[in-house]
């Protein structure tokens, strides 16, 4: 649609601007100056110039959680986005068990971030949970609160049943919006299942596809209740991403430049990686249309 | 054979999403000496007692009370600054629009760990910590640009004729927007209200750590189960299931608008 | 290519139908040539694309077999029954180039790659893309790509027919007469044979050798336009191809005569007796306006530039003519009717004078 150009305008955005200005300028305005200033408490700030910077950048600590939560969040792009669009597929096009199945799978992207949390780290427990009662009974010795590998395999299940119906419900719903004459035309072409996929589902979903990678990439990155609540961040801290490491550093240690100069090179990292995202997939669209 | 093969898929697939969520109310409806001493999939003494500890105890019903009312200031706070923007952005061009847009997109990216210490001091500063009104402005932080964006892509669909045809008519912009406008995108402002809710409720470390005793969330109320005997695993288990509960209520109205909704106005 | 058959054909989109109403298309029994070119023409929902996806194989009928040639292809899939179809609207592969939109059907069968080429290319220059081949489908515009999903349609040699769904009603005006000229002009050229389901009758007519009307689910008559203009075989035939339609008047036969209201009108042939609703039916363009015949009182005059309609209404029933251009209307107008036009019609059905 084609836009007339109308500064008055403005007036309309004025109420969000007003109200992200006080929930997002000011507070990152205090990061900002923690960030640069070391203060025993009482309002005494002396600059400390880049150290707080220098101080993170060097870190181990910092760089280990930098680690971890980038394999996590590959890790679990790797398996929801294929298994998204995998369920997107299979999903019933129409009537009754079409809603059936949406009302199911929307369920648990409506549940507290925590008793996400509290359901798996029931859930796994070897002395009252299913399913680590069922795999101790089957001989496998699981327990993710004193195996770092079994504490990963939990965090990324449950965080694979918490959100891959995310991907899966964007993906059908671009699946919906192919009308029924592609799959006809394509059956008179003889076209493959997998040529179907490639030529005629995919495309339609990149969009939507696009909008759920973005979210489930920021989201993984900025990650904190559910980990937090099944295994604190442990068996050791192996399980510590970015999110609890930081929160650990503000709230517990009070350690508040460190803690600040980390936040804004963390907002920075996630703001980076995004606009990368963004760019290349917009572009790779707009080459299509060439 | 395709349309069994998929049923399967489904089949597998629901039962990974709600087993799960049943061993939630299975063991909500245990005692807690039956939780830690025999193992059973089903309740071998079934019992309402955690839910009645639940709704008779101010400092845990409060919780849910204190989150539904700053969830609900949150969806009208963040549609009411929301609307008229996505207006502007779906109409206009103005002077640094696209930068505007983008900006706004990039506090939906902000961790909430970065903003929780922040928000702490200025909330406490102003004299506003501990109050819902709190809680409900930090999380405009995520939902407004959320809003924005949804909004933006119904109100594209809207063609520009009828506003125009609306001026021709003689109504002016607030007459237009209310009584023609708004209800052409009930559905969009459905799905935004729906997904305000959504990250309002479930959001817990700025809920947290805004709040604790008079605006104190459920989910913050949630974290301190460890009594003097141990974890109490069956009221645990039972508030776990209570905050299911206004979620599977608000997915059950807006069930026909959820596919749609999930694409966000924009297939 | 072969002859199309449809044998005591009938479909119902319900489980269990019951009563004649339930049924989309009603039995039918009909021989489509190879290699004419048919126009399957009636109002929305008469179950014309019902019948359609029958033969293209994307709907089963509930009774009846279809048969290709000598085959039965009832339960064959769309894939086997080697057929092409173009939808009503593009149906591209975007992210693909035009080539390859083009070559698809060909790829997906094996053909081998020199083939597909020399095919591509004659196809593209039929409907003058070569220029964009190498283009994404995907920024052309809706000519453009139904154009395509015509080209699509016709790129194989071999298939037993090739059915068209509406294709123009996406097109701008202007493109839908150089549309429909190509496409007799390459069934001319291949000799496929073509079924084109349209609602409108100018196209039906232009297109096809034989219209095949469709009404409430029956086909109620397959012919030449001519016949379906001078002979129609069921009132609605004659209602709805014409502009004006075919005028209908309740009348008695007896022999070679009708009487109309005590009025007795020559047939120009003998009819035997008839039973139910009977009328007789005549083309506005066999009525003459004058001073002598049966008296009508004029409603309206309506000028369409070559000539004038007259609507009129004879003993509460109305009735139109064309006055060629120059005739003026009479004080007191009646009207004749050009006695070997007339048709005659039992409960809708036209009957065939003695001995024709």
């Amino acid at each position: 649609m084609d836009k007339t150009l109308n500064n008055k305008a403005w007036f309309l955005v004025l109420p969000v601007l007003v109200l992200v200005a006080f929930s997002a300028i000011l507070p990152l305005m205090t990061v900002v100056n923690y960030a640069f200033n070391d203060t025993f408490g009482q309002n005494e700030f002396f600059w400390a110039g880049i150290d707080w910077f220098e101080e993170m950048v060097t870190s181990d600590r910092l760089h280990e959680a930098l680690g971890r939560q980038i394999l996590f969040s590959v890790i679990i792009l790797a398996i929801e986005v294929p298994l998204g669009i995998f369920i997107a597929l299979n999903m019933p096009k129409k009537g009754f068990w079409a809603s059936f199945c949406l009302v199911l799978m929307a369920l648990p992207l409506l549940i507290p971030f925590n008793v996400v949390g509290t359901i798996w780290q029931i859930f796994g427990r070897v002395d009252i949970g299913l399913l680590g009662h069922t795999l101790a009974a089957m001989g496998i010795d699981y327990n993710y609160t004193n195996d770092p590998i079994d504490a990963w395999i939990t965090v990324i299940v449950m965080d694979v049943w918490h959100w891959t119906s995310l991907v899966a419900l964007l993906c059908y719903a671009g699946l919906q919006s192919i009308p029924q004459a592609y799959y006809q035309a394509a059956k008179i072409d003889q076209a493959t299942r997998w040529s179907v996929f490639r030529y005629i589902e995919l495309p339609k979903m990149k969009g939507v596809l696009l909008i759920a990678v973005l979210l489930r990439f920021m989201d993984s990155f900025m990650i904190y209740t559910e980990p937090f609540v099944v295994t604190g961040g442990g068996p050791g801290n192996s399980t510590t991403f970015l999110s609890i490491d930081l929160a650990k550093m503000a709230t517990g240690q009070f350690d508040l430049g460190p803690a600040a100069a980390f936040s804004i090179m963390y907002f920075l990292v996630i703001l980076l990686i995004s606009w990368v995202f963004y760019t290349v997939m917009t572009n790779l669209d707009r080459e299509e249309n060439r | 054979m395709r349309i069994r093969s998929s049923a399967i898929v489904m089949t597998v697939y629901l039962l990974f999403l709600l087993i799960p969520i049943y061993w939630l109310i299975n063991m909500s409806l245990k005692t807690n000496t039956e939780i830690t001493s025999t193992f059973s999939v089903w309740p071998q003494t079934f019992t309402l007692q955690n839910y009645v500890t639940i709704l008779t105890d101010p400092s845990w019903y409060m919780g849910y009370v204190n989150s539904l009312i700053y969830v609900t200031m949150n969806v009208v706070i963040s549609l009411t600054v929301a609307l008229p923007a996505a207006y502007a952005f779906s109409r206009y061009n103005f002077m640094g629009d696209k930068h505007l847009f983008f900006w706004l997109l990039t506090n939906r990216m902000a961790p909430p760990a970065v903003f929780a210490l922040p928000f702490f001091q200025l909330y406490s500063s102003v004299g506003l910590f501990d109050t819902h009104i709190a809680i409900a402005l930090a999380h405009c932080l995520f939902n407004v640009p959320l809003a924005v964006w949804i909004l933006e892509g119904f109100m594209r669909g809207v063609p520009k004729e009828i506003d125009e045809t609306a001026y021709i008519d003689g109504y002016s912009f607030p007459k237009f927007f209310i009584r023609i406008f708004m209800p052409l995108i009930a559905s969009g402002i459905g799905v935004a209200a729906f997904f305000c809710f959504m990250f309002s409720w479930v959001e817990l470390l700025l809920s947290r750590t805004l709040a604790t005793v008079n605006a104190k969330s459920i989910a913050a109320t949630m974290t301190r189960t460890v009594s003097a005997s141990g974890m109490d695993w069956g009221v645990l288990a039972a508030a776990g299931v209570l905050t299911i509960v206004p979620g599977a209520l608000v997915i059950y109205f807006v069930r026909n608008y959820i596919a749609k909704g999930f694409a966000l106005g924009r297939v | 290519m072969s002859r199309i058959t449809l044998s005591k054909l009938a479909h119902s989109y319900l489980a269990n139908p019951t009563s004649d109403a339930d049924f989309a298309l009603k039995e039918m029994d009909h021989v489509w040539q190879d290699g004419g070119a048919y126009a399957l023409l009636g109002a929305s929902g008469c179950g014309k694309t019902t019948l359609l996806n029958i033969i293209s194989g994307l709907v089963r009928p509930s009774q009846g077999r279809v048969l290709f040639g000598d085959t039965d292809v009832t339960d064959a899939a769309t894939t086997e029954r080697n057929i092409a179809q173009v939808f009503q609207f593009p149906v591209v592969y975007d992210t693909m180039t035009v080539r390859d939109n083009l070559a698809f059907p060909l790829r997906n069968r094996g053909m081998d790659a020199a083939y597909i080429a020399k095919r591509v290319g004659q196809i593209a220059q039929m409907i003058g893309m070569e220029d964009i081949l190498s283009k994404k489908a995907r920024g052309l515009t809706a000519d453009a790509k139904q154009k395509i999903s015509l080209g699509r349609g016709m790129v194989r040699e071999d298939v037993n027919a090739i059915l068209f769904d509406e294709p123009l009603t996406v097109i701008d005006p202007h493109m839908k007469w150089e549309l429909r000229t190509q496409l007799k002009q390459l069934h001319r050229e291949f000799g496929h044979t073509m079924i084109y389901v349209t609602h409108d009758q100018t196209e039906a007519l232009t297109f096809a050798q034989k219209v095949v009307v469709m009404h409430e689910g029956r086909v109620v008559q397959m012919g030449t336009p001519e016949e379906l203009f001078e002979t129609p075989a069921h009132t609605f035939v004659g209602y709805f191809i014409g502009s004006p339609g075919m005028n209908l008047l309740d009348a008695e036969i007896a022999g070679s005569e009708a009487r109309l209201q005590g009025v007795s009108v020559s047939l120009g042939a003998a009819y035997g007796p008839t039973t139910g609703r009977t009328q007789i039916g005549i083309r506005p363009d066999y009525v003459t306006v004058s001073d002598q015949g049966l008296p009508v009182t004029v409603r309206r005059v309506e000028d369409v530039g070559r000539h004038r309609i007259v609507r009129a209404e004879f003993a509460g029933q109305p009735l139109n003519a064309i006055l060629p251009e120059g005739m003026t209307l009479p004080a007191d107008p009646r009207v004749a009717f050009a006695a070997g036009k007339i048709n005659v019609y039992a409960n809708d059905w036209r009957i065939a004078p003695m001995g024709a």
